[in-house]
């Protein structure tokens, strides 16, 4: 990254004349609290007290002899708190903005997990929470509406556009815009204008740091191979970061392909994707010949996302990172395999990485030690795993 | 001898000094291209000029306008349902200049933009006989490739400066702005407000320190007395939500009319 908050010719910060000052407010106040030690001593204590970390290594053998790999290490980010990663960046920026003097927070959700970390960082440190959520979001994830409210947050329904994440990010933005003076705005993805893609990647960058720290001391050596689901991509670019040096370690995200790339409705915003700008940064966006930006499509609500983060645009563009989808079949089939072979029933989100597997057993070869970061639990998706078994025959 | 035809800039200056001279406001109306439907647009346009506008943006319809509120989002998914594109907007501009002196600006998002290539959008909007863009999500700091092609054929770019900027911001930036300094009254999205921000008139003194350009105040302006209370703060207004919402609000059968009375009861209203 350059200090434009550059990725290449990716990132940059295309936002309104009336937010350049606040932005510029947040670059200088993460910058500070990088360097303070008590800021950074503060985090950790939340780390191990609250979030739980580190969270554990799991050696999944049964998953790795069923796909055809000599390995399969999946760093448990299902065990933080709130179920799923996103909590890793809530808590750190809730902090940011308490040192900044901002008492009201504003956030987008898309399946509810970010809102969820939000309204749960927000009720630790006393700050008051409004969570923008697409009204179609609203109606598949209602138990994470729920769970938002009973944690005090005012949770607000998005009606224009697709009514799905992407709305709920411009309605967040429209409320910063706003009431710009007061309000920290708690971006859940490493998308979004700089300095947010920086700030959620640091974030997150626990993640790699204990599971390459677990990975070492598990295996003697590296992984062969370093997988993650991406939507926006905030839990991929957390745990590729401390490996992006380690050029013999492969890196693989994989994107959402709904119900195929081939048929349009999809999030593979790499994948299918042209270079454009959405949401104050310049990246791989899903749009049609005019540049209208198109809707995703997923069964994860959480990848549902027509843009990924700058940072990931520029690993795949330079080819240190490889990015490939699966569909929501396949994800369902992942969902399946890992709760049967481990006992671990995982997020629809990180399923879409277990149903890559075999393909990537395919690609690197059956002897691959992998690490795979498993981002979140299930629970949040049984209803919509029983409402897709009800239309695919066999998949119950 | 030919004489040559005025450039992009020097039609603003002129729109501007004209309203000087008849001791008024200029005022800017902002439609979006495509609303209620593509084929009201060329009859709304014309009403809006012939209710004495100065200068037109034209709105270029797109997904996700997060600096617009409720008015212009919901304009703009009409349009692009009705399949409005950049290509219509260019269209609707090449017809106004063949009939009107007013100076026309594309009011849009970056995306569009781009994905119609910079250089191409800045010839054919030349072409079509506009004088600028406004771009709400590209500050100064990330519009150096579409200045460059909108220089390359005499077209500029309106810079918008918002209460928020900063004293240092505004002595850097300011004096770079060419055409007319678009200043966003209030902290927030476009739409009709019962009042303006008190601190308006500071705001725009503060701007008109640093330049000579006549200064249009915009966002939120809606009704004759706003504008009133604006005749000895800025040279211009800008009101965009509260004509759509006229239209919107008239029959079917009246909207020409109705846009232009009050476009007229506007222009009236800046009098000194």
């Amino acid at each position: 990254m350059t200090p434009s908050g550059r990725y290449g010719e990716f990132g940059g910060q295309y936002v309104p004349e009336t937010l350049m000052p606040a932005v510029h407010e947040l670059e200088r106040a993460w910058e500070e609290a990088q360097r303070d030690p008590d800021f950074q001593a503060e985090l950790r204590r939340l780390h191990r007290d609250f979030i739980g970390r580190p969270t554990p290594l799991t050696d999944a053998r049964r998953l790795a002899e069923a796909v055809g790999l000599r390995r399969v290490l999946l760093k448990r980010e299902d065990l933080a708190h709130t179920g799923a990663h996103k909590i890793n960046n809530a808590v750190g920026q809730a902090l940011l903005a308490v040192r900044m003097g901002k008492k009201r927070i504003v956030a987008e959700t898309g399946a509810g997990q970010h809102g969820v970390a939000a309204a749960t960082a927000c009720a630790l440190l006393g700050l008051e929470c409004i969570v923008y959520m697409g009204a179609v979001d609203i109606r598949r994830q209602a138990p994470n509406v729920f769970r938002m409210k009973l944690l005090g947050a005012d949770v607000r329904e998005v009606v224009s556009g697709s009514q799905t994440l992407k709305d709920a990010v411009n309605e967040a933005i429209r409320d910063w815009v706003t009431n710009v003076r007061a309000t920290y705005y708690m971006l859940g993805s490493a998308i979004g204008p700089h300095p947010y893609p920086a700030i959620v990647r640091e974030l997150q960058t626990v993640i790699g740091v204990e599971a390459r720290a677990q990975t070492l001391a598990l295996l003697g050596r590296l992984p062969d191979v370093v997988s993650a689901c991406i939507g926006g991509g905030s839990n991929a670019i957390g745990i590729f970061a401390p490996f992006i040096a380690d050029t013999g370690v492969a890196l693989r995200g994989v994107e959402a392909g709904g119900e195929g790339v081939a048929t349009g409705r999809h999030a593979a915003s790499i994948g299918a994707g042209q270079i454009g700008v959405l949401h104050g940064t310049r990246t791989y966006v899903l749009q049609d010949g005019d540049g209208q930006i198109a809707e995703a499509h997923s069964i994860s609500a959480g990848l549902d996302y027509p843009g990924v983060g700058p940072e990931h645009a520029m690993l795949a563009q330079t080819g240190r990172a490889r990015y490939v989808s699966v569909t929501d079949s396949e994800a369902l089939e992942g969902f399946r395999l890992l709760a049967r072979t481990e006992g671990i029933i995982p997020a629809l989100e990180s399923a879409h990485a277990i149903a890559d597997l075999r393909a990537l057993a395919r690609a690197h070869g059956a002897q691959s030690e992998v690490l795979l970061c498993l981002s979140g639990r299930g629970d949040k998706d049984l209803d919509t795993v029983i409402a897709a078994a009800e239309h695919v025959p066999g998949a119950d | 001898m030919t004489v040559a035809a005025p450039t992009g800039l020097e039609r603003i200056a002129r729109a501007f000094a004209r309203a000087r001279e008849e001791r008024r406001l200029a005022v800017v109306i902002y439609l979006t291209v495509g609303y209620p439907d593509r084929a009201s647009t060329a009859g709304l346009l014309r009403a809006a000029l012939d209710g004495g506008a100065d200068l037109l943006e034209l709105g270029v319809p797109f997904s996700d306008p997060l600096a617009d509120g409720a008015t212009v989002q919901r304009a703009s998914e009409v349009a692009l349902a009705g399949g409005t594109s950049l290509r219509d907007c260019l269209a609707e501009a090449r017809g106004l200049m063949a009939e009107y002196d007013a100076p026309v600006i594309f009011m849009g998002y970056l995306n569009p933009f781009l994905r119609y290539g910079l250089t191409a959008f800045a010839r054919d909007a030349a072409s079509a006989g506009a004088v600028g863009v406004i771009v709400p999500d590209l500050p100064a700091e990330e519009s150096a490739d579409l200045d460059a092609a909108l220089a390359s054929v005499g077209l500029t770019r309106i810079d918008l400066y918002a209460s928020t900027t900063p004293e240092d911001r505004l002595a850097r930036l300011v004096p770079r702005s060419r055409g007319f300094v678009y200043c966003v009254s209030v902290t927030g999205v476009t739409g009709a407000r019962a009042a303006l921000a008190e601190d308006v008139g500071a705001f725009v003194a503060r701007v008109r320190v640093h330049t000579a350009l006549p200064i249009a105040v915009g966002f939120g302006i809606s009704r004759p007395d706003q504008v009133a209370s604006l005749r000895d703060v800025a040279d211009g207004v800008v009101v965009g939500s509260a004509a759509i919402d006229v239209v919107t609000n008239a029959p079917r059968s009246e909207g020409q009319r109705a846009l232009r009375e009050f476009v007229a009861s506007l222009v009236a209203a800046g009098r000194r």
